[in-house]
């Protein structure tokens, strides 16, 4: 039992000893790397890593961050609030240059953001947006306009459909409900299409929770249910790859029978348009890296007030024609 | 007079209730989708609502069956969601980094490795729970948890994309114009039952979850059952993962069989399984599961609005089990019950007397 126990002793001690070591070495490297002047310090705290799309963002804030010279303390919160609220916290307490975030929910960060304030640490949002009751309280918002990308599905749809007259019958595939993406492009789509497109119909729209097998399980209920379906519009790409499933499953021709619209960009979803299996998708890029580092050296420069308050990620739309160009350059 | 007591008969039967309320659900389609029912020939396999029922309920049927066992052992597996995305993320993983990914021996190579790594987890639950004495309900949700998190290790948190005819048999192939997955679920179903009611094995598992120690005290090999038991539980969702992965050709160990668990222990309580654990009925849990995916593909179907799915789902929920509570019963037909005497015993009460004497 003694035995055990020293041993165990003896292993955390070489644990302590180890994580020490480590801790020390990573300051002296920047420390050497910043001997042209003093690097910008930044500490970003991701949402998680949930899923491809989030891992592409991941890596483009290190990469670029590594490639701008900025110094990056980086923290995953799990989805989690409270591990955000606590990483931005030690961040405060490192007194970094800039504190950058996804948050996780809307609400709920006022507290935390005074902190920052308080300490003179100015606060950037990427990806997502927060509520606060002090506009203030954070500098600029970094991210994607998914409204506008629902309604660049809406005009990428016309150009599909054109020379068409008529109805047209269109299945929705939502991504999870309630998540800001899902609402927005839906709220997008539908504003072009009361605008422009009278004859443009909704026939059926189900969630299917951004996931492929959601969207394939969705779309054989709707091949079932309304069999006269001519437009797929899907949240997200995996989804729609989900669905090409249950269309050929039905006997049709995914793409010519029943065109398909989806957002995201994915490498997979460029797969399958250069199969033309998907005519057109609306980039949602996660490669907002560069701008977020661009935004960082202008906030530290004490340029702040310069910046609009929401700086919207560069973004593209691509059709069928184009998908085998494009292919080989996506990264994510 | 005679209708009248094979009526009597059939509402006795412990599957009269679920069948009936699977019936119900089933024709609820019907004014909605006119040809609900109807199946075609298509592309050489059988296509409609009833075989796209068959085909996604089929990994929850699989999961629930051996939930049924383990809840029967008077224990829990919280874990069959993340054992379901491990077993996928691993089978792409290896079928992804075959040079030939249509290689029969690759896919079966990927199938073993994925069951292996089923069977460890489950082997892990059963040393938790019969071992250790860990409440089963914590000993699972450590694998639950943490589970998720190695899915997400072996795909590196991306969504492994496999092209392969081999591979997507299981989950989404058709054979003899039938999908594939359904004779997997028949004769894992076959199995289980030949196993649990052809043998003592049935009997051991119920007097286990009666009383452990009693059973114990009796010579049974309590700890031994209640292994098996995790461990087989583990492997259906071992392959309810390859499953799911199969259908959609891709591993996704963030979402993949994500709260299958509580689906699974739901179709398992419809069918009858008391929760205390001590009998079992597989045949109920396949209607239990059946019931849950129709409810699903029903809400596509009629279209209920999306934010409205949960509240739709949940008042299904909540009126099957009421019609199959007997108190429920009782009180709602109480006027009938005067009428031909005393209140009529519910179905399953000669066997809950039986166990009675096993657990007191």
């Amino acid at each position: 039992m003694i035995d055990r126990r020293a041993f165990l002793a003896a292993a955390a001690a070489a644990t302590a000893g180890t994580l020490a070591g480590c801790a020390k070495k990573s300051p002296a490297k920047s420390d050497g790397s910043g001997s042209a002047g003093k690097p910008i310090t930044l500490g970003f705290s991701q949402v998680g890593s949930e899923s491809g799309w989030r891992a592409a963002n991941t890596q483009s804030v290190k990469d670029s961050a590594k490639a701008a010279g900025i110094n990056l303390k980086f923290s995953d919160a799990q989805q989690k609030q409270e591990n955000q609220i606590s990483a931005i916290r030690s961040y405060i307490a490192q007194k970094v240059d800039v504190i950058s975030f996804s948050p996780v929910v809307v609400t709920g960060w006022d507290t935390v953001l005074k902190e920052a304030k308080a300490a003179g640490i100015p606060v950037i949002l990427t990806d997502r947006s927060v509520e606060t009751s002090d506009p203030s309280l954070y500098v600029t918002l970094v991210g994607s306009d998914f409204e506008s990308e629902g309604e660049r599905a809406a005009h990428l749809l016309e150009k599909v459909l054109a020379g068409h007259t008529g109805t047209v019958k269109i299945a929705q595939l939502e991504g999870t409900t309630g998540a800001a993406p899902a609402i927005e492009r839906a709220k997008g789509f539908a504003k072009i299409m009361k605008a422009s497109h009278p004859d443009w119909k909704i026939i059926a729209s189900q969630s299917g929770d951004f996931t492929r097998a959601g969207g394939k399980q969705v779309m054989a209920a709707f091949l079932q249910a309304h069999p006269d379906i001519e437009v797929l519009f899907a949240h997200n790409d995996d989804m729609a790859i989900g669905a090409i499933q249950s269309i050929q499953a039905a006997g049709k021709a995914p793409g010519k029978d029943i065109k398909i619209i989806s957002c995201d960009g994915v490498h997979d979803g460029f797969v399958a348009m250069s199969k033309g299996q998907i005519n057109a998708i609306v980039e949602c890029n996660p490669l907002l890296g560069p701008q977020l580092m661009d935004t960082v050296k202008t906030v530290h420069a004490g340029k702040g007030s310069t910046l609009p308050r929401w700086i919207k990620t560069q973004e593209s739309d691509y059709t069928a024609d184009q998908a085998a160009a494009a292919l080989p350059s996506r990264k994510y | 007079m005679n209708l009248a007591s094979l009526w009597r008969a059939a509402a006795q039967h412990r599957l009269f209730w679920p069948v009936t309320a699977l019936i119900a659900l089933l024709a609820l389609n019907v004014p909605f989708t006119p040809g609900f029912f109807e199946v075609h020939l298509k592309n050489g396999h059988l296509y409609g609502s009833l075989v796209s029922i068959v085909l996604f309920g089929s990994p929850l049927i699989l999961v629930a069956i051996g939930m049924t066992l383990v809840i029967a052992t008077g224990g829990i597996d919280l874990s069959v969601g993340a054992v379901v995305a491990i077993s996928g993320a691993l089978a792409c993983l290896v079928v992804s980094k075959q040079a030939d990914q249509d290689s029969v021996a690759g896919v079966l190579l990927a199938f073993a490795l994925a069951l292996a790594a089923a069977l460890v987890c489950g082997a892990w639950n059963g040393l938790l729970v019969a071992r250790l004495g860990i409440q089963p309900i914590i000993a699972t949700l450590i694998l639950m948890v943490a589970g998720r998190g190695i899915a997400q290790l072996i795909t590196s948190g991306q969504i492994i994309t496999v092209n392969s005819d081999s591979y997507s048999l299981i989950g989404g192939g058709y054979w003899l114009a039938l999908p594939f997955a359904l004779f997997v679920v028949a004769f894992v179903a076959a199995l289980s039952a030949a196993l649990t009611r052809r043998t003592a094995l049935g009997l051991l598992i119920e007097a286990v979850g009666g009383n452990a120690e009693a059973s114990r005290l009796v010579g049974i090999r309590a700890r031994r059952i209640k292994v098996m038991a995790y461990v087989f539980c583990a492997l259906c969702a071992g392959v309810a993962g390859l499953m799911i992965s199969s259908n959609v050709s891709a591993a996704d160990g963030n979402n993949a069989g994500l709260w299958i668990e509580l689906d699974a222990i739901l179709a398992v309580v419809i069918g009858g399984t008391s929760l205390s654990g001590g009998r079992f009925h597989l045949g109920g849990t396949v209607v239990g599961a059946l019931i849950i995916q129709t409810l699903t593909t029903t809400i596509y179907t009629i279209g209920v609005p999306t934010q409205a799915n949960l509240v739709f789902k949940a008042v299904v929920v909540i009126i099957v089990c009421l019609v199959q509570s007997p108190a429920f019963r009782a009180k709602a037909f109480r006027a009938r019950a005067k009428r031909s005497g005393p209140v009529p015993r519910p179905p399953g009460t000669p066997a809950d007397a039986a166990h009675m004497e096993v657990s007191s």
